[in-house]
């Protein structure tokens, strides 16, 4: 079985996020992987591991950084790596996963995996829009998948604790919300190791789609009001919450 | 010539009859063939097997290793026990105690047979990691927090050196500087994040400067030393960060390396030079015993505390420096030094070290009392009314002990702390 991994590399927002003109200072930020691409690195060889099969990952490479992440993908059980060398740190996620896409129809994949959203455009696209250039099924929001005799399980999770199961004929895209184990470790040693004797296949990006939005401004968000704390026992707190309302004419 | 000694005869009758009963036998008869083949070599080949661990084989069970093990004290623990475990089927490198060891090396003060828990550890922790055995989860975080933020707390690198600019001193960092200094300063990743690391942190740059020392920081250059990640297992991790760390401190020009921790103090001088970093490093403690002279008439307000000190496994036992603290204290007017009946050589553990630090709630439930809980209890037993410190794990550590123990009296200082409060008159 043909399994790919879609995976995203993103500026990292563990701390505030530099901006230059109108667009991230992408110098002088970190990247790390997407979380949720971390989950679907895991669910696809959870899969591996029952079924068979190979796991390989593809990302665009943004920065010229994204071979530490790749090894880190095999140490974790992926077989094979590839890296779209783009070396454009603002692509978003139409460009990605048009460039994805292409890279990925040479594999002929019988699943493939996404993280479901990621934090830099937050629009949850890059999933769907690869199943729609493949020409196959989506599912998004998966927390949990199991393949047998080319048909995949999937649980898709919905608002308010619903899940639901769907059967699907592979192939299909599937957009993972979480892996069913959390993702395991890989340890530095092995990561080093892959480092020293893994290959990275490279590909050019081919094709062109962008999402047509263009940058104005950008610019951290400006703290305007802040909550008023109210203090006292519960009835005095009470007390004061029905004329807060009352004077907001709310009550 | 008559032989000087005849040869010892034992004493015995031919017979001898108990209410009846024949129970003659010779002084060295066993009735039963003694049973010595019903364990196997196996479990303790398997450890001995892995390069680095091979000590592990050479027990020969006197258990003087046992009497001294922190561990044991609140649990069953010590390389006897572990040796006695393998044979009886315990295979290692998938059981929970694989990850109780502290390395605190007071065992291998003792041990006949130089059993190195502080190599066996290392090596069996990570061959457990490399084949994807059981790793506590806490601990695992720590690794993932270190590989990506650069610390085990999962603080982000650029907030490294946000602590300085309320230390109500300038701290010079080297990137900065632009020239060569006398000391460069490794911070540490608790003392740059953790609330009260960052209290001894501020305290030592007011010392620091007080004494006119040309000192600076690596700032958001410095990354963790990650010794205690290498002692539980993780070495690949700890050589990524001794390239990244070497290559940063020999970017700049300086004489001396001073480190806030022990921790830090054993990789830097005891793990660097096989990476080929050889360069003076000292600890805090040493470094300002040295300057005690300038130090104690600057040292001015009396601290009337009742003191007793616990000396860190990994400046102690690991480093041999148990006089400067002390020195220290003693400089301190008003204070009165105490000792708990465990110290210096036999200092107990504060549970910390070899990845301890981050397997809190993993090591609780395989022991029935955490060992920093232990050593709150013996400091709060001596009458002291503060414990000091010189180790940055040590006081959120102990903070946390002394609570846990209703010994809120006893206050938990590093050195540091000290120091500074008798300079300043707080
Ligand atoms: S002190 Fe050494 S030889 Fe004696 S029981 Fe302990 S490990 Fe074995
Ligand atoms: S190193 Fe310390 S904790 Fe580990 S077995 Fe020896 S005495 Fe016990």
């Amino acid at each position: 079985m043909n399994i790919v991994v879609a995976i995203k590399h993103i500026p990292s927002i563990a701390d505030d996020l530099p901006v230059s003109g109108n667009n991230v200072d992408f110098d002088s930020v970190d990247f790390v992987l997407n979380e949720f691409d971390e989950q679907s690195i895991e669910q696809a060889v959870l899969v591996k591991e029952a079924v068979g099969g190979t796991v390989t990952v593809v990302g665009v490479d943004l920065i010229e950084e994204l071979d530490n992440i790749l090894h880190l993908a095999i140490a974790k059980g992926a077989d094979k790596a590839v890296k779209v060398t783009a070396d454009e740190p603002g692509a978003d996620s139409h460009m990605q996963a048009k460039w994805l896409s292409e890279a990925i129809k040479g594999l002929s994949p019988d699943i493939v995996f996404a993280g479901v959203q990621a934090s830099n455009d937050l629009d949850g696209q890059i999933g769907p829009m690869i199943a729609a250039h493949l020409d196959m099924p989506y599912i998004g929001g998966v927390s949990s998948v199991e393949v047998a005799d080319g048909t995949a399980t999937v649980n898709k999770e919905f608002a308010g604790g619903v899940g639901a199961k769907y059967s699907v004929s592979l192939p299909m895209v599937v957009g993972v919300q979480a892996a069913a184990k959390p993702p395991r470790y890989a340890p530095i040693s092995k990561v080093r190791q892959v480092a020293q004797t893994a290959t990275i296949d490279t590909v050019e990006p081919s094709g062109d789609a962008s999402s047509g939005l263009t940058f104005k401004k950008m610019a951290p968000p400006v703290a305007t009001g802040h909550a008023e704390m109210i203090d006292g026992s519960p009835k005095e707190v009470a007390a004061k919450i029905v004329e807060l309302l009352k004077s907001k004419g709310l009550a | 010539m008559a032989p000087k000694f005849e040869k010892a005869k034992a004493i015995e009758k031919e017979n001898i009859v108990v209410d009846g009963v024949d129970i003659s036998g010779h002084w060295n008869r066993m009735f039963e063939q003694r049973v010595i083949t019903e364990y196997t070599p196996e479990l303790i080949e398997k450890i001995a097997d892995i390069p680095n661990a091979e000590s592990f084989a050479n027990c020969y069970q006197c258990a003087k290793c046992v009497a001294v093990c922190p561990v044991d004290v609140v649990g069953n623990y010590g390389p006897r026990k572990l040796y006695r475990y393998a044979q009886t089927g315990m295979d290692l490198t998938e059981a929970p105690e694989l990850w109780l060891c502290t390395t605190c090396a007071n065992c291998l003060r003792v041990c006949p047979k130089e059993v190195n828990m502080v190599k066996i550890m290392p090596a069996a922790r990570e061959q457990a990691i490399l084949d994807g055995k059981f790793v506590p989860n806490e601990l695992q975080q720590a690794f993932e927090n270190t590989a990506k933020s650069g610390n085990p707390l999962g603080q982000p690198q650029r907030k490294r050196d946000a602590w300085i600019k309320d230390a109500g001193v300038e701290i010079p960092v080297m990137k900065d500087l632009g020239r060569k200094v006398d000391v460069l300063w490794y911070v540490g990743s608790y003392p740059s994040y953790h609330p009260r690391g960052i209290d001894a942190a501020s305290a030592a740059a007011r010392i620091f400067t007080a004494l006119g020392i040309d000192f600076a920081i690596l700032g958001k250059e410095e990354k963790d030393d990650a010794d205690s990640q290498r002692l539980a297992g993780e070495k690949g991790l700890f050589e990524m960060m001794t390239e990244y760390n070497i290559e940063t401190f020999n970017k700049y020009e300086w004489d001396e390396l001073v480190v806030t921790g022990p921790h830090e103090l054993n990789a830097f001088k005891n793990v660097y030079p096989k990476y080929g970093f050889e360069r003076p490093v000292v600890h805090y403690t040493t470094f300002l015993a040295r300057h005690l002279d300038k130090l104690k008439p600057m040292l001015k307000h009396p601290v009337n505390k009742k003191i007793t000190y616990h000396d860190p496994c990994y400046l102690g036992r690991h480093n041999g420096e148990y006089d400067a603290p002390r020195q220290l204290l003693e400089a301190i007017p008003g204070v009165e030094l105490v000792e708990m009946g465990r110290n210096r050589e036999n200092g107990y553990c504060c549970g910390g070290g070899g990845g301890g630090m981050w397997m809190d709630s993993f090591t609780a439930k395989h022991t029935n009392m955490r060992l920093s809980e232990k050593r709150a209890m013996e400091a709060a037993s001596t009458g002291a009314n503060v414990l000091a410190v010189a180790c940055p794990f040590e006081v959120s550590r102990f903070s946390d002990a002394v609570k846990s123990t209703g010994n809120e009296h006893v206050d938990v200082l590093d050195i540091l702390e000290l120091l500074d409060r008798s300079m300043r008159g707080e």
